[in-house]
């Protein structure tokens, strides 16, 4: 089980106090009427699935219930930084990110 | 040489210090017709009827590791085609055709056994679902069919079916073709038949690039072990698929969790067919070997890291001792996770890329042994022909683009 800092409650939590959001920083479409289907897919559907450091979202859902960033390692598991939510992506965090 | 009673005996005589390997790993040659990328059943399969079907016998298998050593060392073995879909319905149930008669046409026991998949229904939800994928599978010829609380304790004697249990029993879907079959005899047993029609099985091998030439078509792959050119290449790369598609400039609409698994210390046969409880996560089998074989949901997050958390197999064992009481003191053995690759309708991919001389294999999520076979058999004819035919033409990459799911997701309300 992962043991995972929230940086809103500034707490180490066990992982069932969370839920995964999937991808992180995946921009919400600011006008989706003029989209292509191309677009759409790569919005709704395509992921980078990283074999390594790996941007994603957590929901503290037993907890503040506020949605944050984490970087995790997919190899390890290793998490190497959580971040609220509109942060950037530390740059210190970005290497290793192959796709 | 042909396995058979005669030459049981005659190794039984020589005290079995005299039977011949039954396949050779192989050094890389510079050039291929053809390169599966991935030496999982599927793979290796696809590499067999490459051959055996369509006489390409200048193929290579190249796996990072050992074949079978994947997903298709870790799976829990469930064999059966009552998905609701007719596409579904379809693509599933070529694979357990193939899986009549696979022992016999491999001469290598792959030990199907159709014992019989039950689905257990917990609520009023479960009945009116099973019971529509029942008439939909019926329609489909894909044989499926209700049994009450009573049939199916009378059909698995360890259920639990008291009304006053925490997942009580209205009732379950039959499959009776379904069952299991051993899982690294599936991947051994093609290898056999590969090698034998002069197919290289390149082992510790892993790809590291995919070259192509100016008008995009494939030119073959960059591995530890050199470059080998080939103008066709089919990837069965399971969970490592977005890896190796990437090599290749493309982007794939999948993700990869952790699944778990794990066995029992071995007893006397107490289980006589496969129960699953798509409600609560609980697959339970027992093995051959007399292990209990328990499969869970996965992991919610992204991983490629071969092991999950603890809280999920506690959730599934759980249910387990809910459901059959009589195993609440057996211990477990071992425990494991394989790296699933889900694609968001929850059905496969299985067809031609964008890149011409590129097919893929992939995305069969929790699912992917039972349709080893068919998989592999499809896989194939698509790099034979460089064209789907009519079973997996459904399952094309781009209906994520066009909306043409074959949305088996929706359709359980579980991950299969």
């Amino acid at each position: 089980m992962l043991l995972i800092h929230c940086p809103y409650c500034a707490e180490d939590r066990p992982e069932v106090e969370f839920t995964y959001g999937g991808e992180a920083h995946i921009a919400r479409p600011l006008d989706p009427s003029t989209l292509t289907d191309v677009e759409w897919e790569g919005y709704l559907y395509l992921r980078k699935n990283t074999r390594g450091d790996h941007a994603e979202r957590w929901r503290h859902m037993h907890g503040c219930a506020r949605y944050f960033n984490a970087v995790r390692n997919t190899v390890t598991d290793r998490i190497e930084v959580t971040y609220k939510a509109g942060e950037a992506r530390p740059p210190e965090h970005v290497a290793g990110d192959a796709a | 040489m042909r396995y058979s009673a005669l030459s049981l005996l005659r190794n039984a005589l020589s005290g079995h210090r005299s039977w011949p390997v039954a396949w050779r790993d192989a050094a890389p040659k510079p050039r291929y017709d053809a390169v599966i990328i991935g030496g999982g059943g599927h793979g290796v399969g696809a590499a067999y009827y490459l051959a055996k079907k369509y006489g390409i016998t200048n193929v290579a298998v190249i796996e990072k590791g050992w074949i079978g050593g994947g997903n298709a060392g870790r799976n829990t073995t469930i064999i059966r085609s009552n998905y609701l879909y007719d596409e579904s319905a379809h693509l599933y149930d070529h694979a357990v055709k193939l899986w009549d008669g696979l022992s016999q046409e491999l001469n290598y026991n792959v030990m199907y056994s159709k014992r019989g998949v039950l689905m257990l229904a917990h609520n009023v939800h479960d009945i009116q679902s099973f019971k529509r994928h029942i008439h939909a599978n019926r329609l489909n010829g894909v044989d499926n069919e209700w049994l009450t609380a009573d049939e199916c304790k009378a059909y698995c004697p360890p259920l639990d079916i008291a009304p006053n249990a925490r997942h009580p029993v209205l009732g379950g879907a039959l499959q009776r073709r379904g069952g299991t079959a051993r899982h690294d005899s599936v991947v051994w047993g093609y290898a056999r038949g590969a090698v034998a029609m002069g197919v290289d099985i390149i082992q510790n091998c892993a790809v590291t690039g995919i070259r192509r030439g100016p008008d995009g078509a494939v030119l073959g792959v960059d591995t530890e072990k050199g470059f080998i050119g080939a103008k066709k290449i089919g990837v069965s790369a399971a969970g490592n698929t977005s890896v190796v598609m990437d090599m290749a400039g493309l982007r794939f609409p999948l993700e990869s969790y952790p699944l778990q698994a794990l066995v029992s210390e071995p007893v006397k046969p107490i289980f006589p067919c496969v129960v699953m409880s798509n409600t609560v996560h609980a697959y339970i089998s027992q093995s051959d070997k007399g292990e209990l074989v328990i499969g869970a949901g996965t992991d919610q997050y992204v991983s490629y890291s071969q092991r999950g958390a603890m809280h999920i197999l506690e959730h599934t064992l759980a249910a387990i001792c809910e459901i059959f009481p009589i195993f609440t003191r057996m211990r477990m053995l071992r425990s494991w996770a394989g790296v699933v690759d889900v694609t968001p309708d929850r059905s496969p991919i299985l067809g031609k890329t964008p890149v011409p001389g590129l097919y893929i294999n992939c995305g069969w999520g929790t699912g992917g042994f039972k349709a080893t076979p068919g998989a592999a058999d499809l896989l194939a004819y698509t790099i034979a022909h460089d064209a789907p035919n009519a079973i997996n033409a459904p399952f094309t990459l781009d209906r994520f683009r066009t909306g043409r799911f074959i949305d088996e997701a929706a359709a359980a309300a579980v991950a299969h």
